[in-house]
């Protein structure tokens, strides 16, 4: 089994009870999906325009929690887009946004019940979300980075 | 008043070349030391609030921040330094006595650091641990006069004694001075590391009770939390009669500290202070401290061994002789570098004397009284290493406490300002916002990591003086040779000199 | 055994992978009278905007068909159903046998009856042909008229106005989309459509087109004369139902269908826009003409076609709509009845709306204007009919989400996904 589809039903998970609020995990998912990958000092220093953070970070203090894409078995956003550009990988369980077919008509904001997919008007309009780092070898940059161990990556039930 | 003429400790120096505006520093900074300034797209910090406590440094993504002490300089004088100008400054603008956190750092010898150890060369071989069986295994509590054996099984039952892997304990440090997460990241490391760590005494919370057979249980002059629940759910007793960090002095947890759980777990009213008187009111002599020894002993069955722990002060051998006559079966003795979650500046760097002088004093005069076998002795207060706890037990001690030590290998960073309450690495304090910065599981598998490498670390000398078994150093002074002691300064640590 | 369906878009598309996620093997046979690949109607609007091109606009990629084991018999209409011997006859006379039927027709244009509605450049706003058509009139300078200030006829003012079409849109009603929109926010709209020179004329109605046998202009109600090169109708759609009137299909506005999405004759089943199914909100059956609707109808027939036993009882409104620099979104009640609370925020200096239906302890209905994000919180609420008794007080207010929930809801939420 190769490493995509052994992290077929893999999903990132939070333990509210040691965030710490730091947001290191949206400083470095912008940094994992920007064209300088992870290099955090060209991607905030060179691009004015950076792609949106990925995960939602929630705060309420003292609670807070990072949320991504929970990469439904039954995807809303899937079913609900009206252009066929957001779908799931059948192998590797991934809900990834094609951006070329995408047309920003924000109906996957209206449907996903996790509420993590963003508008990104960057360069075209299109809907930003979670891809699990598929192209690091499944290996989140928020995850990594996370320096309380707060985030994880578990396979679900 | 509004002109201090305090200036700032230190400086914080961003790389603008390295900083990427994210932002993390001013999320982190309890101090409120990093600000961002939206109109100019920069960060900027408030020298004045930093206390060096590196969480910032240490979060930073982009290694874009230096914190230095400022190099401003009063003019040299040998008598006025700069800590003598600073602390009148502030006492003249505040009228109050000086606090401080952790322990003594004034430069006073360290006599650890003045005794070197022994290694077997050809007459004695040496023993390499990781091809021979060494046990660090050690006992704590009252033996017999003498063993009566047979059928190869001792005969009587001993009294209690507490078993621990490897001759280290974490001291006393109570659910209030630090927070929940580190309460429950010692406990989950001692548990694990099969040694035992220690509730201070600010009670028990009911979610570490699982952790009862590592735990010691405190009782202190204020018996916060203590009722027989608590008492027995612990594997030993600890009367505190002294910390080392503040010899003479009691303990006060301020009432804004006291939330539900550190209420429910003192056993006092929300909002209150946690006043620790500085005497236990029913001790005014050994006949009284024998009464509380054996009133615990009483109350949990003769079933768990009682310590008492007091702080190395000047008569400290002559005292600790009536402890063990008291019916002690583990003495603590915390030096005067032992750590502390708030202490009177002076006190701390005033009061009391080094550990090394004191357990070589006490396991002397327990020898020559023959009463050394009655108690185990603990040594704490200041022990930085392996190689200190490995000197200690030459100099007489059965274990020792770590507690600056483990707070360190959870990311404590000695800026010595747990009174304040905003611990940024969520060691020191209570506000939930800084306590979650503690995560538990990192810090006990730190703490695990840290006990892991020490006992390597003492097996290896160990085997270097061939020895096989820590049962055997237990004073063996023979081990040690000083360097750079007066002949008073070995004569009281009762060592020969490098050469002798 | 075969599986026939009729109808090429959302719907037959939810079924195919409704039938897959059983049977991989029996033949799938799509019936469609447009020539194209399945294609999203509503992309429609963004192609006539020049967002995209008629290569992108494909719903499912090309491989679609062949991947499932589809036989696609496009741009042949299907006249007629002949529900005993169970055969679908095509326009060419060909007789195409089902073991299985699924009608998902959608729907057709409702067409006023004005005078002078059958002039050349007349269109209506539905069908890739339509905007074909519209597209070559539609040039800078040239000038418009809209006529229903409904989702798609605003959809078409966008596309327009992005084409530098001058554009009038005129609708019977006293605000935009009346069906979702209440007076503030219609305003809203109305604001922004004015901001990108649009001629909004409420109230009032077209009498008739004018022209010879090309329109040039209407004539409205209140006298007035406008003139235009070409107009685009969008006054409703309703269920296209042509091929089965007058059978034994139980039909009221639409094809009625149970939650498993069977009509009353066995081996028959209906979704998509011209299905009545279950609103849920409702209570009763009515037709939901939305996209996550037609395709959650289909992937539901189609599974039930395979021998499935599923349910889709959870149907309701739901709609995202950007509209020039707007987005607007909104589900489930949009009406103020007995019973029904309401909550509103409006921000004058963000231009963000927030409207809230609440009905005992449930969200029923929604409506945010440019503050959209994370609506889908909203939805879910309203779809799983959660007491929101004990956070009712933080919907809409700023940084709603899952922590504005209690931790043992939210963490059963964010632990189950």
């Amino acid at each position: 089994m190769n490493n995509l589809s052994a992290a077929a039903k893999k999903r990132i998970y939070a333990k509210e009870e040691v965030c710490i609020g730091c947001r290191l995990c949206e400083i470095y998912c912008i940094a994992a999906h920007s064209q300088y990958r992870d290099n955090l000092i060209k991607t905030f220093k060179k691009l004015t325009k950076r792609p949106l953070p990925r995960i939602v970070v929630e705060e309420e203090k003292p609670v807070s929690f990072g949320l991504q894409c929970r990469h439904c078995d039954e995807p809303e956003c899937v079913k609900a887009c009206i252009t066929g550009a957001m779908h799931k990988d059948t192998e590797t369980g991934i809900v990834t946004n094609d951006i070329e077919r995408c047309i920003g008509c924000w109906t996957c904001i209206l449907a996903c019940p996790y509420g993590v997919i963003k508008r990104d008007y960057q360069n075209k309009k299109i809907a930003s979300k979670c891809d699990l780092c598929m192209e690091s070898n499944m290996e989140p940059a928020c995850v990594k980075n996370c320096p309380n161990e707060a985030l994880y990556i578990k396979a679900s039930s | 008043m509004s002109f201090s003429l305090l200036t700032p400790e230190f400086i914080v120096e961003r790389n603008d070349e390295r900083c990427i505006r994210c932002q993390v520093c001013v999320r982190q900074c309890a101090n409120l030391v990093h600000m961002y300034d939206q109109e100019e797209d920069r960060i900027v910090a408030d020298d004045s609030k930093c206390v060096n406590c590196h969480r910032c440094v240490a979060l930073c993504p982009t290694r874009a921040l230096t914190i230095r002490r400022n190099p401003l300089e009063f003019k040299e004088n040998a008598n006025w330094t700069t800590s003598a100008i600073r602390e009148i400054y502030k006492q003249a603008e505040t009228g109050g006595i000086l606090l401080t956190g952790m322990g003594n750092d004034r430069p006073y010898p360290v006599y650890w650091d003045h005794m070197l150890l022994n290694a077997s060369q050809v007459t004695n071989p040496s023993i390499d641990p990781l091809r021979e069986p060494m046990e660090l295994k050690t006992m704590l509590g009252r033996k017999p006069e003498v063993l009566n054996v047979e059928d190869g099984k001792v005969k009587e039952k001993l009294p209690p004694q507490l078993k621990l892997e490897i001759p280290v304990m974490f001291s006393a440090m109570s659910f209030g001075s630090i927070s929940f997460n580190t309460c429950q990241a010692l406990a989950m490391a001692a548990s694990e590391a099969g040694v035992m760590y220690n509730t201070g005494e600010g009670g028990l919370h009911k979610d570490l009770r699982k952790y009862g057979k590592n735990t010691i249980v405190q009782v202190a002059s204020g018996r916060f939390g203590v009722d027989v629940d608590y008492l027995q759910a612990g594997a030993a007793i600890e009367i505190k009669i002294g910390q080392g960090a503040k010899p003479g002095i009691g303990g006060h947890l301020p009432g804004e500290k006291v939330m539900a759980e550190i209420s429910q777990t003192r056993m006092i009213p929300i909002g209150s202070d946690a006043i620790s008187p500085a005497p236990h009111h029913d001790i005014y002599s050994i006949e009284d401290l024998r009464q509380l020894i054996y009133s615990l002993k009483e109350a949990t069955d003769y079933q768990k061994p009682v310590s008492v722990k007091i702080a190395a002060v000047h008569n400290v051998a002559a005292i600790c002789s009536g402890i063990a006559r008291a019916g002690a079966d583990i003495i603590a003795i915390d030096g005067f570098r032992g750590g502390t979650g708030a202490a009177p500046l002076r006190i701390r760097d005033n009061v009391g004397i080094p550990i090394e002088f004191a357990l070589a004093a006490v396991d002397t005069r327990l020898r020559e009284e023959g009463i050394r076998n009655q108690v185990s002795l603990v040594c704490a207060g200041g022990i930085r290493n392996s190689a200190d706890i490995i000197k200690a037990i030459a100099l007489g001690a059965d274990a020792v406490y770590i507690g600056q030590a483990a707070l360190i290998a959870i990311g404590c960073h000695m800026c010595q300002k747990c009174y304040t309450g905003k611990c940024n690495w969520g060691i020191a304090t209570q506000d939930p916002n800084l306590v979650k910065r503690l995560n538990p599981e990192i810090a006990a598998r730190r703490l695990i990591n840290l006990l892991h490498a020490w006992t390597h670390e003492m097996k290896e000398m160990l085997g270097g003086m061939g020895i096989n078994a820590i049962e055997s150093l237990k004073g063996n002074r023979l081990m040690l040779r000083g360097i750079g002691l007066t002949s008073r300064e070995l004569d009281i640590l009762g060592i020969k000199a490098a050469g002798e | 055994m075969s599986y026939v369906i009729i109808g090429n878009s959302v719907a037959a598309v939810g079924a195919v992978e409704g039938i897959r996620k059983h049977d991989k093997i029996t033949p799938i046979i799509i019936i469609s009278d447009e020539p194209y690949h399945t294609y999203s109607r509503p992309l429609i609007s963004y192609y006539l905007g020049g967002k995209v091109t008629q290569d992108k606009m494909y719903y499912r990629d090309k491989n679609f068909y062949k991947a499932n084991k589809v036989k696609p018999i496009l741009g042949v209409k299907a006249e007629q159903v002949d529900f005993d011997k169970k055969e679908v006859i095509l326009q060419d006379g060909r007789r195409i046998s089902y073991t299985k039927l699924l009608i998902a027709t959608g729907g057709k244009p409702l067409i006023p009856p004005l005078e002078g509605i059958e002039k050349k450049n007349v269109f209506n706003f539905i069908k890739l042909d339509d905007v074909k058509n519209i597209e070559r009139l539609a040039r800078a300078g040239s000038k418009a008229i809209v006529v229903g200030a409904s989702f798609s006829g605003l959809k078409a003012v966008e596309a327009l106005v992005q084409r530098g079409v001058r554009v009038t849109v005129i609708d019977i009603m006293d605000r935009i989309m009346p069906r979702v929109l209440d007076e503030t926010a219609s305003l809203i709209a109305l604001k922004c459509l004015v901001k990108y020179g649009v001629e909004v004329l409420l109230n009032t109605t077209v009498e008739k087109i004018i022209g010879d046998k090309i329109a040039r202009g209407v004539l409205l109600k209140d006298g007035r004369e406008l003139a235009c090169d070409f107009i685009i109708l969008a006054v409703g759609v309703r269920c296209n139902i042509d091929l089965v009137k007058g059978t034994n299909l139980n039909i009221n506005r639409g094809i009625i269908v149970d939650t498993g999405m069977r009509t009353n004759i066995p081996d028959v089943y209906a979704a998509g826009d011209v299905a009545e199914g279950y609103n849920f909100l409702e209570q009763r059956n009515i037709e939901i003409p939305i996209i996550p609707n037609a395709y959650k109808q289909g992937e539901t027939a189609g599974e039930n076609m395979a021998g499935a036993d599923k349910i889709f009882d959870r149907g309701f409104v739901m709609n995202s709509m950007p509209l020039l620099d707007l987005s607007i979104v909104s589900a489930g009640v949009s009406t103020t009845g007995e019973g029904t609370n309401i909550k509103a925020i409006y921000k004058q200096d963000t231009n963000t709306y927030r409207k809230f239906y609440i009905r005992n302890k449930n969200l029923v209905g929604y409506l945010l204007i440019n503050d959209i994000d994370r609506a889908g919180i909203y939805t879910d609420l309203i779809k799983r009919k959660v007491d929101i008794s004990p956070f009712a007080d933080k919907l809409g207010e700023e940084g709603f989400g899952f922590i504005s929930l209690p931790k043992e809801m939210r963490k059963q939420i964010m632990l189950e996904g």
